[in-house]
């Protein structure tokens, strides 16, 4: 964190005053008026956005954990299909996977009765599913990489002390393995959640109501162009830095 | 071959794909995506050469402001930043076009995909670059200095050739980087090979076919770069000790 007497040096002090000069030029001469019209679907779309963040993490990570395992120390049949998944997955635009998923799972399901008759049809009907279902597939890929390395680089030694110990192989990964490898990994892992973060905006190309659609919502309206984008873009510069303090918190604790 | 193609149910598929029907708009998608890729890459590299000098030796306001340059671009979505960038571009054009006693002008796709992903392109590449400047040497640039060198000729001569190996691999990222982000051009409705794809695909309905086919072709084109940033990371390391031991 920068002191404060970092902030007042002399040409800080002018940026500064140009800055807030230049917001209070936003906040006067600009359009705002649609805010409070908007501000119900501004904060809906919030929350979609951060729980798609979230759920999409969390379920990536949990599928990067056997992805990096079985690159690391699998066998060749689980170590080459997780290496072509990551291949595959970082290779490609998500924007192709999301449209792949979304499209080609879209138009495929309906043609079978058993789907459209069971009790998951209403779900699948919906576009949410699809965009959690790429996104996490995506953070697994780039995180299954990661962890690769993370598992990779844990210290020899303490895995033969454990396992001199007489620790279950289970116990050892659960105790040792898992615990070193993640706390190697937290700094990287903080950026790949940024990185997640900024890939969430794609989920509105398959009409998921997240903070970005309802931008676009609102510029397609009222023909407001820069106004909605500035606030989104500080939006998301106000969450990346949560997830950013968030990560660092993580590391010290 | 097509009897190949007809045993494993692959014939619509392959009727689909060929050049006189929607492959080649593919093919045409593609090329226009990596033409912006290059472009944007180009322009990043540019502007990550000079965003690094200015961010290593530059005076207290350059550095404050190119702080700020790479901390916005790298927090904020890339689509978020390509749509302001893009109606900013635009209406500069018209403004400078207006006073010149123009009318509109059309913007063309390939210049304002460049335009927009360079920026975005040159935020990280000044971060990689600056990294790389830094792990070179002192010792190296000073004597450069003490030669009596120009500044211009110790960045051509010294800086630029040590510094490339430590560039390269992140540079190669970039790249990749580079040519998945022309895909999100698709939604301000350019013509690269993703809105192809899509157009493709919803015309005829064949999705699978289709999105497969392109992610095919960024996956071959990903593929293809890894080789040639390997073959330019050997280059630039030519001379230095291999880190695994054995052949330098």
């Amino acid at each position: 964190m920068t002191s404060v007497k970092a902030l007042m040096q002399p040409h800080r002090i002018v940026m500064m005053l140009i800055f807030a000069a230049l917001v209070v030029w936003c906040a006067l001469s600009l359009r705002w008026d649609w805010i409070p019209q908007y501000a119900p679907l501004a904060l809906e779309g919030l929350w979609t956005t951060i729980w798609i963040l979230a759920v999409s993490t969390f379920l990536g990570f949990l599928l990067a954990v056997p992805l990096g395992l079985a690159q690391a120390i699998g066998p060749w049949y689980l170590s080459i299909p997780a290496r072509t998944f990551c291949t595959i997955i970082r290779g490609t635009p998500l924007l192709l996977q999301i449209w792949l998923l979304y499209y080609g799972l879209g138009s495929l399901f309906p043609q079978f009765p058993w789907i459209r008759g069971s009790e998951l049809w209403p779900y699948l009907r919906q576009a949410w599913p699809y965009a959690v279902l790429a996104l996490t597939l995506s953070y697994a890929g780039y995180e299954g990489e990661v962890m690769r390395g993370a598992f990779s680089g844990v210290a020899k030694g303490q895995l033969e002390a454990a396992k001199s110990f007489g620790m279950p192989r289970f116990t050892m990964f659960r105790r040792i393995w898992l615990p070193q490898a993640v706390r190697n990994v937290l700094p990287t892992l903080g950026g790949e959640t940024i990185l997640q973060l900024k890939a969430t905006p794609l989920v509105a190309t398959i009409t998921v109501v997240d903070i970005y659609a309802v931008s676009s919502r609102v510029r397609s309206d009222t023909f407001i162009v820069y106004e909605p984008l500035l606030l989104l873009a500080l939006v998301y510069l106000v969450i990346a830095g949560l997830i950013a303090l968030a990560f660092r918190r993580f590391e010290q604790g | 071959m097509t009897g190949l193609l007809e045993l494993l149910g692959l014939g619509a598929s392959a009727e689909l794909l060929s050049l006189s029907g929607w492959g080649g708009n593919l093919l045409r998608g593609l090329v226009n995506s990596l033409q912006i890729a290059f472009g944007a890459f180009g322009m990043g590299l540019v502007i990550g050469l000079f965003g690094a000098y200015g961010k290593l030796y530059g005076g207290k306001v350059t550095r404050d402001l190119l702080a700020i340059y790479t901390t916005v671009i790298r927090a904020v979505p890339e689509l978020v930043l390509i749509l302001i960038l893009y109606y900013v571009g635009s209406d500069i054009i018209n403004k400078i076009s207006a006073a010149m006693g123009g009318g509109r002008v059309e913007i063309n796709g390939v210049a304002a995909g460049i335009w927009v992903l360079g920026v975005v392109q040159g935020a990280y590449a000044t971060e990689v670059l600056r990294g790389a400047i830094k792990a070179v040497p002192t010792g190296q640039i000073e004597a450069a200095k003490s030669y009596g060198m120009p500044a211009f000729m110790i960045m051509r001569r010294v800086t630029i050739p040590a510094m490339m190996s430590f560039a390269v691999p992140g540079l190669a990222n970039l790249w990749l980087i580079a040519t998945k982000d022309t895909a999100l051009l698709a939604v301000v409705g350019f013509n690269e090979l993703t809105l192809e794809t899509r157009q493709a695909a919803s015309s005829t309905r064949a999705y699978f076919t289709f999105f497969l086919a392109a992610g095919a072709l960024y996956l071959m084109v990903t593929l293809c770069s890894g080789v040639v940033f390997a073959r330019i990371e050997k280059w630039a390391r030519r001379g230095q000790p291999s880190l695994k031991g054995g052949t330098a």
